[in-house]
């Protein structure tokens, strides 16, 4: 209504009198301003008053809308997104349970790395109230409140690898442990409500969590795990009138239910006891969703400098933020200080050296080009597209075999070209800033800068030398780690050394079991760039810092180039590259090998990744990323039929959209 | 000054005139409505001096809002910031701090088996009116469901009352895990302070095991529908091997303690109906049983609540406010809907009185004769058993019409009398014309056994389900086959303990608190049709020193368990070498007296002694703990008794 009053001094009425216009005017801007005239008038409105009216406000309006998101019915955003995108597919549960598809084959979940909750048990003085709290997984609420004490907790002991003294972080157990990450952020509850639509509850199902810290004998030794998942298994086999087990792991959970089927069958001391043919007893299938067989690249930026492809981009975005000793974070040195205490990331060190990532000149996934496998959909234009992806191929080969090297030039140039000073006899100096960073310890500090020279000296590493380098860098992680994996070829597998436990998470190193019925699945997602080398530079400030960190700004000029912020990318799930999880079932395992002696039947499974068409579908349901892929209906789907009973034939055999029958060809390993 | 208010002025006036610039040329055009406009501005003006009124109203609303949910959000600041060890409020140290300075560390593995109603239930499979559901909690928990959508829930609860398993299409499973006990609802803990302790002195998951099942289910069932006993019995024998082979000791509470009575026969009989364990399973396996607050031979309390769906706390607030829970306001109907929902559990049926006649009493009889309740602290000097109380707390239920006794169970119901009332809300009372409800209350007392005809008389269905389950008598001969059968099994006073001579058996249980023994009852007032034709007499009370208060007759025992019931086994039945115990296991019992918490801050006691809240009873925990770390029977001091139990059980003429 003031605008209206408003306009009357514009009309013509500009005769009328000054005095009463200014009058008018006064009383408008009273009105425009009702808090100030009430401060003329009887209640004094304060700042605080208004502050807490402004309180009051949001927490009224807060309210009202809780309100109406509770009343709304539960189907509503469902309603709101088939409006927008048209009806969307039935859940593959729904589906299926429609066909007249029961539960039959009890299941079992091994999750990865990261994804499986630890809880507390017992602590120091500074983690008080937190029994049985979770520490990872869950909120992640005391990260924020008391980061240190959380550091120190997690952390585990830098020379047993198990834990510290007076600390006890023990896996969540049950279904709980890794069906959400956090709150909202599915990992198994998507595949578990599913296979719930077909029958299956509680006593079917196991999640075989455990503490994905540790290197996977010392979950037996300290935990017992792998003896509880024996017993489990054999629990159900038995109560579910004998129906063998399909198992279900994912990522790392695929070389923790490697070294789990060697160690079943080991004799008692050292393995579980169940003789020879406890395998082919109790499994049907093994469903290994996005597992690193052969080790991830991304494990050795992880040890070397504590940094991803994800970190490299932020750290490029805004440069300070990382480094800074502001607050005295000092965060990714933290980090890297603790995540090298955890055995188990180094089981995804790249395993099967030169012969299988490349060496300096050659790799298996050379000419690959991000953008071909997309137009390659177009047929009509084949012919075409072969004569440029070998041009391209000739303009510019990626050397991915080099998976670590000091400068974008040393990356792109000729091996005969590059100068290489042998790092391994150089001297570890005293380091002269040592003193000063003592709070945060990495094994850096016992380096000196003529180790770091002499690293970055070394230019170029690939996966056979990137295992000297890290012995290098950290010395007493690798010690540890040396003595409970290993990353080799097996020349002789029947060589009595193979016995050790060591060798049990390596399929390059062990047999499978004797289970001629037990069928081998790999399903894994294609089409995102994965990271596969890197190039690095030392880090400008030499002080505390961790030495080296990845060259953001080498990126390439073409549009299609696989180099992107100092990281090469090739075909993957975003974190496994299509090498590692499709070689073995590929090649490796395929028929009757050496590694595969009594010719269990292997199958891969590749989804190709669509990301999500809008906001209202969440993370997708056709999703090929790492973890998004346990939301993938048609990865659900056929999980679910071999659960009710269906072979690898009847799935369809092999489903594969990306070049990996091509590059396991190029991969020379003796079978 | 006055160029600073012009300024003011422009700002205000300007980007509005920017605005609204259209309407402006309009307004111009149109001159023949500037009057018309004068008219309106004037009502505006008008307007204009209601407005701040209005707005103040609203002002102060949301100020007084502000102004709580900042001092809410302060106190919560403050509250937070508060020291967790409240000054001037010592907090004892807990038994694991101090067992663990005196050197016990873990050494046997725990097995904790919860009782009735404790442990969560999940939900696998629902109606569609439980969508979104999928594995929360419908029991346990903060019960939010409960008051959103009581029905469904009440739907879901329901078993099928023929078969007492699932209903079609609905498939509520145990939560499995510590969790599924730990707490039963925010902040009312049942088994987390002893897991708290355990883990001081070294427990853990891989040695502290869970052994949740569904309460709901008779414990047979549990094993045909979701092979509870097989995981139990595999969880065991793991647990013996991945710890050194140590033997397990085990923690049952409450109904838990039935339930592994019935685990212990399970395991050793031959597969088809049981484990095939082998006959020495139990010796191989297991150190000690730690019953808390046990049941072996059941409780009153499941009596009335299985004849009326009430007990004492029901009934004392039916006498505060009698309208409350009868009314058919909104049509909630709850006790009706109670009862319909706990009658199809076979588990309720698990905790009627064992024994009959013999352990509870006939018409003159009782072993807790002369018993005096506010003075429970007090001993009476026993004159003689024919020197009765008025009290008459032998007798199970007692009608207070005086006619001579008749038999009711010669006759038939009569089904069409109610039959309008057959509505949403299925009784088996509906089936019962009035006539037969006044036959069973002329036949006016009923003991221990006479209730069980009572009960198979007023529901007919739900009995014979459970008769096929459970039995509730003595066994003359224990060697005669029919005690092979696995309805005996949970039923103490009809199987032998296992040939385990090595196992030690605990009854710990809290005594001090008066506890339910028998009921007053009256019929119902109102014939309206779908009620609970019976409740308690309420307004029946005895003078001051007796135990009859509310209608219900009290005797000593941790306010859910008598005495008789917890200790009777431990005191007599099993001392010794006896047919029930043919291999001589050792016995002890435990009592805790029951202590109020001093103060509120206090929580639920350190010392109490009530049912569930004993699990935070410190000397109880000290005596867990001890067990677990290797300690016998003995060194923790052997029998500890506070109450009449042994001359109790003297007075029961049992054959051993």
């Amino acid at each position: 209504m003031a605008l209206i009053r408003r306009r009357k001094p514009n009309e013509p009425s500009k005769t009328s009198v000054q005095r009463e216009e200014e009058e008018e005017e006064e009383d408008d801007s009273k009105n425009k301003h009702p808090k100030k005239s009430y401060k003329k008038s009887k209640p004094k409105w304060s700042c605080l008053d208004n502050c807490c009216w402004f309180v009051g406000c949001i927490c009224v309006t807060w309210w009202v809308l809780l309100f109406l998101y509770n009343v709304m019915p539960a189907s509503f955003p469902q309603y709101v997104t088939e409006a927008i995108t048209g009806p969307m597919p039935d859940p593959p549960g729904v589906k299926l349970r429609k066909e007249g598809l029961k539960a039959k084959h009890p299941v079992v979940f091994v999750p990865g790395i990261v994804t499986g909750g630890l809880e507390l048990w017992e602590g120091h003085q500074c983690a008080d109230g937190l029994f049985r709290k979770r520490l990872w997984g869950g909120a992640f609420g005391e990260v924020y409140r008391r980061p240190l004490c959380w550091v120190e907790h997690m952390s585990l002991d830098n020379e047993t690898g198990l834990d510290p003294p007076g600390i006890r972080v023990r896996p969540v157990c049950g279904l709980v442990a890794a069906d959400y990450f956090a709150p909202g952020y599915f990992v198994w509850a998507v595949l578990i409500a599913n296979l719930a639509r077909i029958g299956y509850e509680e006593k079917t199902m196991y999640m075989a969590s455990y503490d994905w810290r540790l290197s996977f004998q010392n979950t037996e030794v300290r935990d017992q795990t792998l003896s509880r998942i024996k017993s489990n298994i054999e629990l159900m086999v038995a109560t579910n009138g004998g129906n063998k087990a399909v198992i279900i792991p994912h990522s790392m959970g695929a070389l923790y239910f490697l070294h789990f089927m060697k160690w079943v069958e080991a004799p008692a001391p050292m393995g579980g006891g169940g003789g020879p043919d406890w395998c082919a007893k109790h499994i049907k299938a093994v469903m290994n969703i996005g597992g690193p067989f052969l080790g991830v690249p991304k494990a050795v930026s992880g040890l070397f400098s504590a940094e991803a492809k994800d970190i490299a981009v932020a750290r490029a975005i805004a440069p300070g933020v990382l480094d800074k000793d502001l607050f005295g974070f000092q965060t990714m040195q933290h980090i890297m200080r603790m995540s090298r205490t955890w055995d188990s990331t180094m089981s995804m060190i790249p395993k099967g050296g030169a012969t299988i990532w490349g060496d300096l000149d050659w790799s298996p996934e050379e000419g690959y080009v991000p953008s071909k496998r997309k137009q390659k959909n177009a047929d009509t234009q084949k012919a075409s597209q072969d004569g440029l992806e070998s041009n391209i191929s000739q303009i510019k080969r990626t050397n991915y075999g080099r998976i670590i090297s000091f400068g974008k030039d040393v990356a792109e140039a000729l091996s005969s070209d590059i100068e290489r000073i042998d790092f391994r006899d150089a001297v570890k100096g005293q380091s002269v800033a040592n003193t000063s960073c003592r709070d945060v310890w990495t094994e850096y500090h016992d380096m000196g800068f003529g180790g770091i020279k002499a690293v970055a000296e070394y230019k170029v590493y690939t996966a056979g030398s990137i295992l000297d380098l890290l012995h290098f860098v950290a010395p007493k992680m690798m010690e540890r780690g040396s003595a409970h994996f290993s990353y080799g070829i097996a020349d002789d597998l029947d060589n009595p050394k193979y016995q050790h436990y060591k060798y049990w998470s390596n399929p390059l190193e062990t047999k499978l079991p004797n289970a001629p019925e037990m069928e081998i699945f790999s399903l894994y997602g294609v089409g995102i760039p994965t990271e596969r080398s890197y190039v690095y530079k030392l880090s400008p400030s030499a002080e505390c810092a961790i030495p080296f960190q990845i060259d953001s700004s080498a990126d390439e000029q073409y549009e299609d180039s696989c180099l992107k912020g100092g990281v090469y990318t090739v075909d993957g799930d975003e974190t496994v590259p299509v090498l590692s999880s499709g070689f073995m079932c590929a090649k490796g395992w395929r028929g009757k090998t050496r590694f595969n002696p009594s010719g269990s039947q292997m199958f891969i499974r590749e989804y190709d990744h669509s990301p999500p068409t809008n906001l209202l579908e969440g993370r997708g349901t056709q999703s090929g990323a790492h973890v998004d892929i346990m939301g993938n209906f048609a990865l659900i789907e056929d999980i679910m039929r071999v659960a009710a009973g269906a072979t690898g034939e009847e799935l369809g055999g092999d489903q594969v959209y990306s070049d990996i029958f091509k590059w396991s060809e190029k991969i020379h390993l003796q079978l | 000054m006055a160029s600073i208010l012009r300024f003011r002025k422009l700002c205000y006036v300007e980007p509005v005139k920017f605005q609204f610039f259209q309407p402006q040329n309009f307004d111009k055009k149109e001159e023949t409505v500037a009057t018309g406009a004068k008219t309106s501005l004037e009502n505006n003006e008008k307007r204009n001096k209601r407005q701040p009124k209005e707005r103040s109203c609203v002002n102060s609303c949301c100020c007084v809002i502000g102004y709580m949910c900042t001092t809410w959000w302060l106190l919560l600041v403050l509250y937070h910031c508060l020291p967790a060890a409240f000054p001037g409020f010592q907090v004892p140290e807990s038994p694991g701090t101090r067992l663990k300075r005196e050197g016990l560390t873990a050494l046997h593995p725990v097995v904790l088996v919860p009782g009735i109603v404790t442990g969560g239930l999940e939900l696998w499979e629902g109606k569609p009116c439980a969508e979104g559901l999928f594995r929360k909690r419908l029991w346990g928990g903060s019960f939010t469901e409960v008051l959103k959508r009581p029905l469904c829930l009440l739907e879901h609860l329901a078993l099928h009352n023929e078969t007492g398993l699932d209903p079609p299409g609905i498939r509520l499973r145990a939560v499995s895990g510590l969790v599924a006990a730990d707490y039963f609802a925010p902040g009312y803990f049942v088994w987390a302070v002893l897991i708290e302790n355990l883990a001081k002195i070294g427990y853990e998951g891989k040695n502290m095991h869970m052994a949740a099942y569904d309460w709901r289910l008779s414990f047979q069932n549990t094993e045909i529908r979701d092979q509870t006993l097989s995981r139990l019995k595999s969880q065991i024998e793991l647990m013996y091997v991945t710890n050194g082979y140590k033997k397990v000791v085990v923690v049952p509470h409450s109904m838990g303690v039935i339930y592994f009575l019935h685990f212990l026969k399970w395991v050793e009989t031959p597969p088809p109906m049981g484990g095939g364990g082998g006959p020495g399973w139990c010796a191989k396996h297991i150190k000690s049983i730690m019953n808390i607050g046990p049941v072996f031979l059941g409780v009153p309390k499941a009596v009335s609540n299985l004849f009326s769906a009430e007990a004492k706390d029901m009934a004392s607030i039916r006498a505060m406010d009698p309208g409350v829970l009868d009314s058919e306001i909104l049509r909630l109907q709850a006790l009706e809907h109670v009862m319909r929902v706990t009658r199809t559990w076979d588990s309720i049926a698990s905790l009627l009185p064992k024994g009959g006649e013999t352990v509870w009493g006939n018409l003159d009889w009782s072993p807790e004769e002369g018993y005096a309740c506010d003075l429970s602290k007090k001993r009476y000097l026993q004159a003689s058993a024919g020197d009765k109380d008025t009290n008459g707390s032998d007798v199970k239920m007692d009608f207070h019409v005086k006619e001579s006794n008749k038999n009711f169970w010669d006759t038939r119901t009569n089904r069409n009398t109610n039959s309008s009332c057959g509505g949403e809300v299925w009784t088996e009372y509906d089936e019962m014309c009035r006539e037969t409800i006044r036959k069973i209350a002329e036949n006016k007392p009923y003991t221990a056994r006479t209730a069980l005809d009572l009960l198979r008389f007023v529901a007919p269905k739900m009995m014979q389900r459970v008769d096929s389950h459970l039995s509730y008598g003595i066994a003359d001969n224990l060697d005669d086959p029919k005690y092979a059968r696995y309805k005996h099994w949970s039923n103490p006073l009809e199987t032998k303990l296992p040939d385990a001579p090595d196992i030690e058996i605990y009854c710990s249980y809290g005594v001090g608190i008066p506890t339910e023994r028998s009921y007053v009852y009256k019929l119902s007032p109102n014939d309206r049709c779908r009620s609970i034709p019976f409740r308690i007499d309420s307004s029946v009370d005895g003078d001051e020193d007796s135990c009859l208060s509310g209608g219900v007759h009290l005797t000593d025992g941790d306010e859910t368990v008598p005495v008789i019931s917890a200790g009777f086994m431990c005191a007599k039945g099993w001392r010794g070498r006896t047919r029930f115990n043919p291999s001589g296991i050792a016995t002890f019992i435990r009592e805790y007296r029951h202590k109020p918490p001093a103060s509120l801050l206090e929580g639920r006691g350190l010392e109490s002694g009530a049912h569930v809240d004993i699990m935070g009873n410190f000397a109880l925990i000290e005596d867990v703990l001890r067990v677990a770390a290797g300690a016998t029977g003995a060194e923790i001091g052997g029998d500890r008794v506070h109450s009449d139990i042994f001359r109790m059980s003297d007075r029961i003429n049992l054959r051993l």
